[in-house]
C-alpha cells in the first residue's frame, strides 16, 4: 500500500482489554485488544454475532464496554457522548433524514457546529464533488438510487472532517455490481483524504478489496489482525483459514516436530507441514492447504509431500477448473488448476497422484467447528 | 355460436362501469348519511318557508313597509282573514305559526293562538279595530316586524342568530341584547377548549406514542392494548368514573387532604368546570392522538437518531430537527382528528363541564331536542362549525399539507 | 386458462341467485308487515320514560287496563321529547299509540298537530258527580292530553350534614350565610327562575306576573346571581341523589321521586324541603293518525279516573292530579309506608306551592333559555 508514509506507529484507536456484555452473564466482547493507526483502514470482519457491530458502537459512543479502555488519540473516551467523539459514522441502511434534501442533510453536521451558512454551501459542494454527485443538493433522499443514497450518506460521514470514520456494514443493502463499483470508490476515498476508517463486514472479499488490515473476529474475540494477504496466505487460526477464502483441511496427529516443519499422520499419509501452532509431538492438527496451491499430477519428486487420489468430479469455471478429489477417506477435497493448455490430462474417475510443498501446508490447532 | 362466443369473450360490462357498480352501494350509503343529511341541515338553516306559506298575502303586504309606525290596513285585513282560514283549514298550523313567529318576538305564540280564536267573535268594524280589540300589542311595530322578518321564505335571520345578531325595526342588523348573547362566546370556547385539548393530548400522547412504538414487540402490544382500553368502555362509563374521581368528596380531592397537601374545607374545585372538561375529553380524545402517532413513529429507524449524535447534535438539536419533523404527519392527522371530534363533544362536557364548560354543541343537542324545538338555529348553528372545521382544514393543507397526513 | 363461457354462466347464476334470494326477502318482509296489520288480538302501543317510573306505569296502569278490556299493552320506552313522534306523524306511519309525555311537549305537540284532540266529556266524572275538567286544576289538561300525575321539582338535603339547624324553607337554600356550602341546580332556565322569585319574596301566585315584565326577569336573574359561585350544575334526574350522597353537594334540587327512592329503598338520610315547591305534570297524549284511537282513547280514560289515576302513588312517589283522587291513596305497596308525605301535595294546597305555567314557558323559552346560557356563561 501505498499510504504507509503517512502512517503513523503509534496507535490511533485503541481497545485495551474491552468486554462487553448485554445481559451481565454472556459476553458479546471478551478481552479485545485492538488498534488503528492514523490513516488506517481496518476492517472487522466476522459472521454474524461475532461482536464487530458492538466493537463499533462501544467506538462510536452507542454502547458503553463492560470492562477496559476506548482510547482515540490517546486519550480514553469513556466519558464522551457520542456527539462530543468527533466521528463519522455511515449506516448499513444510509440513515439519510427523509425530510431534508441532500444539501441540508449534509449541511446538518456543520449546522449544528455553527459553522457559517457560506462555508456550509462550500463544504457541502465540496463533499459532494468527492463522492461525485455534484449538483443533487436540492434532490430528496428518496428520489436517489441505493448507490447515490450510499455516496451522500458517506459525504455526510466526511463533511465535517472527522479524523475517524466508521462504516457498518454500508454496502450491505446494494446489489452485487453496485456494490464492487462502491468498494473501489470508498478505497478512493480513504486514499485521497488519508482519514482513519474503521469498517465493518461480514463479506471477505470485501474487506479483503478494502483494508489496510483485517481484524477477523469470532465470538467476541479478536481471532487475527493482519494484512489482507498475510490473513490469506499466513492464517494462524483454523477459522481464520476457514473464513478466508477456501480451504482444504485434513485432520491427524503430529508424529514428530523439527524447527518449522512437522510431520503429520493422516490416515496411511505422512504430511509434511508447516508448524504455525504450537504442535508438540502426539498433538492433534488440523492441516490446512490453499485449493490453487495443490498441484495434480505433479513431476514426481518436486515436492515433498504426494498422495493418491480420485477425481470425483470437475468443474469448468472460464478461468480455472474446480477438481473435487477423494483423498485419505474424504471426498471433499478441492483442487484448482489454472485454465493452461494442457488442463485436459485428466479424467473423472480417473486416479491421480498430488502434491503440495510443506510451506502451503499449516499444521495449526484444531478448532471447534461450530463457526464453520 | 359466434354471437355467443363474442358475449363470453367480453365481459357483460366495461371495467370501468363494473367498478362503479362495485363501490355503488357505498357511494349510496355515504349519499344517504352524510351528504344528503348535510345537504338538509344546510336548506333547513336558510329556507324557513313556514309562515310565507302560511300567511301569504300578509307577508306580500308588509313589503315595502317602513317599520316605523304599524302597518296600513291592507296588513291588517290580510292578517284576519289568513288567520281565520288556517284555522279553519288545520287548526295545528296556528299554532306552528305561532312558534315560528315566537322566535323572532317572544310572546307571539300565544298571541297568535288567542287572535286566531277570538277573531269570529271579535268587535269592530275594520280588520284593524278587530285585531287591537283582541291585543293592544297588534298596534305596535314589534309584532308585525316578527311576522315580516318570520316571512321570509329564504333567511339569514338564523345565521344572525347563530352570531349573536339580530334584526330590529327600523335599524337593520344589530347586535343581541347583551344579555342574550352567548352563541359566540360559546363558539369560540369551543375552539380554544378544542385546541387546548389537542395541544393537551399531543403533550401527553407524544411521549406515550414514542414509548409505544420503540418498546420490545411483546411489551408493545400490552401497551397498545392498554390505550385502547378505554375504547372499549362507553363514553358515559368514562365520563362518571372522572366525576368519582374528581369531585368534591372524591379520590383525588381526599388523597390530596390525606397527604395534608390541602386542608379538608379547602377541597379542590376539579368537576363542574372547565378543568373537569378538559380532564375527562383529553383522556376520552388520547387514544386518538397516540394511535397515528404511533403508526408515525414506528416507522422512523432508530438509527435516524443515532446518525443525528454521531453528526454531533445534542439531543434535544436530534429529536426538533431530525425527529420531530418526521412525525409531523403524526402530528397533523392525530391533531385534525382530536380537534374534530373535541368540536362535536357534548355528552362529556354536559355531564362534567359545568356551567363554565359548555360547548357549542350543547346548544345545538338542546336546539335539537328538547322544547321549544329551533332545528332551524341548530342548523345554522352546525353548518357555521362545519364551516369553521373546514377553514381549519384548509389552513392546515397550507400549511402541512393534507397529503402529508397518515392516520395509520 | 379458464373458459370464459363458463365464467359467465357463473357469474349470471350468482347474479340470479342474488336476485332471488332478495325477492324472497323482500316478499317475506312485505307479509309480515301485512300479518302485523291483520293481528286478531287488539293491541296499543304505550310509550313510556322506563325505569322504576315505567314499571310503576305497568303495575298501575297497563295491567289493570289489559285485564279490564283484554287488549294487549304494548311497552315501548323512550327519553322524551317529540323527534320520534314527528317522525312518525310526518312519514304517514304511526305505530305508537299513546305516549306518556310532559307538559311542555304535549303543548308544542298540540300546536304542531303532532297529537289528537282528546274528548274530555267522554272522561269519567269524580265521585260526586263533578264534571271531569273540574275536576282537574287548571293548566293540566290541555287541548290534546289529559294529566296522569304531578311531580315536583324539590329542594332536598343529606341529614347528616346538618347536625345543628336543619334548612326548612326555599330561602334557606338561597342563604349562603345561614348555611355555607354548595348548592345543585338543574341546567336549565325553568324552575330556577321561579325558584329565585319565590326566594326573593314574590308570593307563588305572581311569580309569572312578575316574570313577565323585563324588570321581574332581571330580579331573578339577580337573586340567581347570589349563589351562582356556589352551584353545580346537574343535567340528569340521578346526579342530585348521587351529588347529595357523595357531599358534592349540601342541598340540591331535585325531582322528588328520586329522593324518594333514595330515602326508601337504599335508606339515604335525605329530606325534602317542600316549602317552595314548582309542581309539573305529566300527561297521555294519543298520537295524531294513530290506526288504534279508539282503543287509545279507552286508555286515557281508564287512566284518568280518580280511583286509577291516584294507582300510581302506590308504586311511586307522584301524586294523582284529579282533586277527588286523592281519597284512593295511601300506603307505598312495596314497603308498605304511608306514601302521603312523599307525594308533592295536593293542588288544593297552593299556599306555598307553584304550579308551572307552561303557557307562559312556551312564549318565552326561547329567549329565557339564551338569556339563561348567556347569564351561565359569563
Amino acid at each position: 500500500m501505498d499510504q504507509d508514509a503517512t502512517r503513523s506507529n503509534r496507535p490511533y484507536v485503541e481497545f485495551a482489554g474491552v468486554c462487553k456484555s448485554y445481559d451481565g452473564r454472556s459476553m458479546v466482547v471478551t478481552d479485545l485488544d485492538l488498534e488503528v493507526r492514523k490513516g488506517e483502514f481496518l476492517t472487522l470482519l466476522g459472521p454474524s454475532g461475532s461482536g464487530k457491530t458492538t466493537c463499533l458502537m462501544m467506538l462510536a459512543g452507542f454502547e458503553t464496554p463492560t470492562k477496559g479502555v476506548i482510547r482515540i488519540g490517546g486519550r480514553s473516551v469513556q466519558a464522551l457522548p457520542p456527539r462530543k467523539r468527533g466521528i463519522g459514522m455511515v449506516f448499513q441502511n444510509y440513515a439519510l433524514f427523509p425530510h431534508m434534501t441532500v444539501g441540508r442533510n449534509l449541511a446538518f453536521p456543520l449546522e449544528v457546529r455553527g459553522i457559517g451558512k457560506t462555508e456550509q454551501r462550500e463544504r457541502v459542494r465540496r463533499a459532494l464533488r468527492l463522492v461525485r454527485l455534484q449538483g443533487l443538493e436540492d434532490r430528496n433522499p428518496g428520489q436517489l438510487s441505493g448507490g447515490q443514497q450510499q455516496r451522500v450518506a458517506i459525504a455526510r460521514a466526511l463533511v465535517f472532517e472527522p479524523g475517524l470514520v466508521l462504516m457498518d456494514e454500508p454496502l450491505g443493502a446494494l446489489d452485487r455490481q453496485l456494490r464492487e463499483e462502491m468498494q473501489y470508490e470508498i478505497r478512493r476515498i480513504h486514499q485521497s483524504l488519508g482519514v482513519t476508517i474503521v469498517y465493518v463486514t461480514h463479506d471477505q472479499e470485501e474487506a479483503m478489496v478494502l483494508s489496510d488490515r483485517v481484524a477477523v473476529l469470532r465470538g467476541g474475540q479478536v481471532e487475527q489482525v493482519a494484512e489482507p494477504e498475510a490473513l490469506y496466505e499466513e492464517p494462524q487460526r483454523s477459522f481464520v483459514a476457514r473464513f478466508i477464502g477456501e480451504n482444504n483441511r485434513l485432520h491427524g496427529r503430529v508424529a514428530s516436530v523439527k524447527d518449522d516443519i512437522c510431520k503429520v499422520e493422516t490416515g496411511d499419509e505422512v504430511i509434511r507441514a508447516l508448524r504455525v501452532a504450537d504442535l508438540r509431538e502426539g498433538d492433534e492438527t488440523t492441516l490446512s492447504i490453499r485449493p490453487e496451491r495443490v498441484a495434480v499430477q505433479p513431476e514426481p519428486g518436486l515436492y515433498s509431500n504426494e498422495l493418491d487420489a480420485s477425481i470425483e468430479d470437475m468443474t469448468f469455471l472460464g478461468d480455472h477448473l474446480r477438481i473435487r478429489l477423494g483423498v485419505c477417506g474424504g471426498t471433499d477435497f478441492i483442487a484448482k488448476i489454472p485454465n493452461v493448455v494442457g488442463h485436459g490430462a485428466v479424467l473423472e474417475g480417473d486416479r491421480i497422484r498430488i502434491g503440495w510443498t510443506p510451506t502451503d501446508c499449516r499444521a495449526l490447532n484444531v478448532d471447534d467447528e461450530k463457526d464453520a | 355460436m359466434s354471437s355467443r362466443k363474442k358475449a363470453g369473450g367480453r365481459p357483460l360490462l366495461s371495467p370501468r362501469l363494473r367498478a362503479l357498480a362495485l363501490v355503488l352501494p357505498l357511494l349510496l350509503f355515504i349519499l344517504a348519511t352524510f351528504v344528503a343529511p348535510l345537504a338538509e341541515m344546510f336548506r333547513r338553516s336558510v329556507h324557513d318557508p313556514l309562515v310565507a306559506d302560511a300567511l301569504p298575502e300578509t307577508v306580500a303586504a308588509l313589503r315595502g313597509w317602513d317599520q316605523l309606525s304599524p302597518p296600513g290596513d291592507a296588513a291588517y285585513e290580510a292578517l284576519a282573514r289568513e288567520l281565520q282560514e288556517v284555522r279553519a283549514e288545520n287548526r295545528a298550523r296556528v299554532g306552528q305559526v305561532g312558534r315560528r313567529l315566537n322566535r323572532v318576538e317572544s310572546g307571539m305564540a300565544t298571541l297568535v293562538a288567542t287572535t286566531a280564536r277570538e277573531l269570529a267573535a271579535a268587535p269592530g268594524a275594520s280588520a284593524r279595530e278587530k285585531l287591537i280589540g283582541i291585543d293592544a300589542e297588534w298596534g305596535t311595530v314589534d309584532k308585525w316586524f316578527a311576522i315580516q322578518s318570520a316571512g321570509q321564505r329564504f333567511t339569514t335571520r338564523y345565521y344572525l342568530n347563530a352570531l349573536d345578531l339580530d334584526r330590529r325595526p327600523g335599524q337593520g342588523v344589530v347586535r343581541q341584547e347583551e344579555n342574550r348573547r352567548i352563541y359566540l362566546l360559546l363558539l369560540s370556547r369551543t375552539l380554544w377548549v378544542s385546541l387546548g385539548i389537542t395541544a393537551l393530548c399531543l403533550l401527553l400522547g407524544y411521549p406515550v406514542a414514542h414509548l409505544i412504538s420503540h418498546a420490545r414487540p411483546e411489551r408493545q402490544n400490552l401497551l397498545l392494548a392498554l390505550v385502547l382500553v378505554p375504547f372499549w368502555t362507553s363514553l358515559l362509563v368514562r365520563t362518571t368514573s372522572w366525576i368519582v374521581l374528581l369531585q368534591n368528596e372524591g379520590l383525588v380531592n381526599d388523597m390530596l387532604v390525606g397527604f395534608g397537601l390541602i386542608a379538608d374545607d379547602g377541597r379542590l374545585a376539579l368537576v363542574y368546570n372547565m378543568i373537569g372538561t378538559f380532564v375527562a375529553m383529553t383522556h376520552v380524545l388520547l387514544p386518538f392522538m397516540v394511535l397515528p402517532l404511533y403508526s408515525v413513529m414506528r416507522s422512523i429507524p432508530a438509527v435516524h437518531m443515532k446518525a443525528a449524535a454521531s453528526l454531533g447534535a445534542s439531543p434535544f438539536r436530534a429529536f426538533w430537527r431530525v425527529y420531530w419533523p418526521q412525525t409531523l404527519s403524526g402530528v397533523g392527522a392525530g391533531g385534525l382528528l382530536v380537534f374534530i371530534l373535541a368540536i362535536g363533544f357534548y355528552i362529556t362536557p354536559a355531564l362534567v363541564g359545568g356551567a363554565s364548560g359548555e360547548l357549542i354543541s350543547n346548544k345545538i343537542a338542546q336546539h335539537m331536542q328538547t322544547s321549544p324545538l329551533n332545528r332551524e338555529l341548530a342548523s345554522a348553528l352546525g353548518v357555521l362549525l362545519l364551516a369553521g372545521v373546514g377553514a381549519l382544514y384548509v389552513v392546515y393543507d397550507r400549511l402541512v399539507g393534507v397529503d402529508k397526513m397518515k392516520l395509520g | 386458462m379458464r373458459n370464459p363461457q363458463q365464467t359467465l354462466t357463473r357469474r349470471t347464476a350468482g347474479t340470479r341467485w342474488a336476485l332471488r334470494s332478495l325477492a324472497i326477502a323482500f316478499v317475506a318482509l312485505l307479509a309480515a308487515s301485512g300479518c302485523a296489520r291483520e293481528e286478531e288480538v287488539p293491541s296499543l302501543t304505550i310509550v313510556s320514560f322506563g325505569g322504576s317510573y315505567g314499571r310503576a306505569s305497568t303495575k298501575a296502569w297497563f295491567e289493570p287496563f289489559e285485564a279490564a278490556t283484554g287488549i294487549r299493552v304494548d311497552v315501548v320506552d323512550y327519553n322524551g321529547g317529540l323527534a320520534q313522534i314527528r317522525a312518525q306523524v310526518e312519514a304517514g306511519h304511526v305505530f305508537w299509540d299513546v305516549v306518556d309525555m310532559d307538559l311542555a311537549d304535549a303543548v308544542a305537540g298540540c300546536d304542531e298537530g303532532l297529537l289528537e284532540r282528546t274528548d274530555k266529556a267522554a272522561l269519567a266524572p269524580a265521585d260526586d258527580g263533578t264534571p271531569a275538567v273540574e275536576d282537574y286544576p287548571e293548566e293540566s289538561v290541555t287541548e290534546c292530553s289529559v294529566g296522569n300525575l304531578r311531580y315536583a321539582t324539590v329542594v332536598a338535603f343529606n341529614t347528616e350534614k346538618f347536625p345543628g339547624e336543619k334548612p326548612s324553607t326555599l330561602n334557606d337554600y338561597f342563604d349562603l350565610e345561614k348555611f355555607p356550602g354548595r348548592r345543585g341546580m338543574r341546567r336549565f332556565a325553568q324552575e330556577n327562575l321561579e325558584f329565585a322569585l319565590m326566594a326573593d319574596g314574590v308570593p307563588p301566585s305572581e311569580v309569572y306576573a312578575t316574570l313577565d315584565t323585563p324588570e321581574g326577569v332581571d330580579r331573578a336573574f339577580r337573586k340567581l346571581d347570589t349563589i351562582k359561585e356556589d352551584v353545580v350544575w346537574w343535567e340528569t334526574g340521578a346526579q342530585p341523589p348521587q351529588m347529595l350522597a357523595d357531599g358534592e353537594v349540601l342541598m340540591s334540587t331535585a325531582w322528588n321521586g328520586r329522593i324518594f327512592n333514595a330515602q326508601v329503598l337504599e335508606n339515604q338520610p335525605f329530606e325534602i324541603i317542600w316549602d317552595g315547591n314548582v309542581a309539573g305534570v305529566g300527561q297521555h297524549g294519543i298520537v295524531a293518525g294513530t290506526p288504534h284511537l279508539e282503543a287509545a282513547m279507552d286508555y286515557v280514560v281508564f287512566a284518568s279516573s280518580p280511583e286509577n289515576q291516584a294507582a300510581i302513588s302506590r308504586y311511586i312517589s307522584y301524586g294523582p292530579l284529579r282533586f277527588s283522587a286523592y281519597e284512593y291513596v295511601s300506603t307505598h305497596e312495596e314497603t308498605g309506608i304511608d306514601i302521603r308525605p312523599h307525594l308533592p301535595p295536593p293542588p288544593s294546597d297552593s299556599s306555598n306551592s307553584l304550579f308551572t305555567d307552561w303557557k307562559w314557558w312556551s312564549d318565552n323559552a326561547d329567549e329565557m333559555n339564551e338569556r339563561f346560557s348567556s347569564w351561565l356563561a359569563r
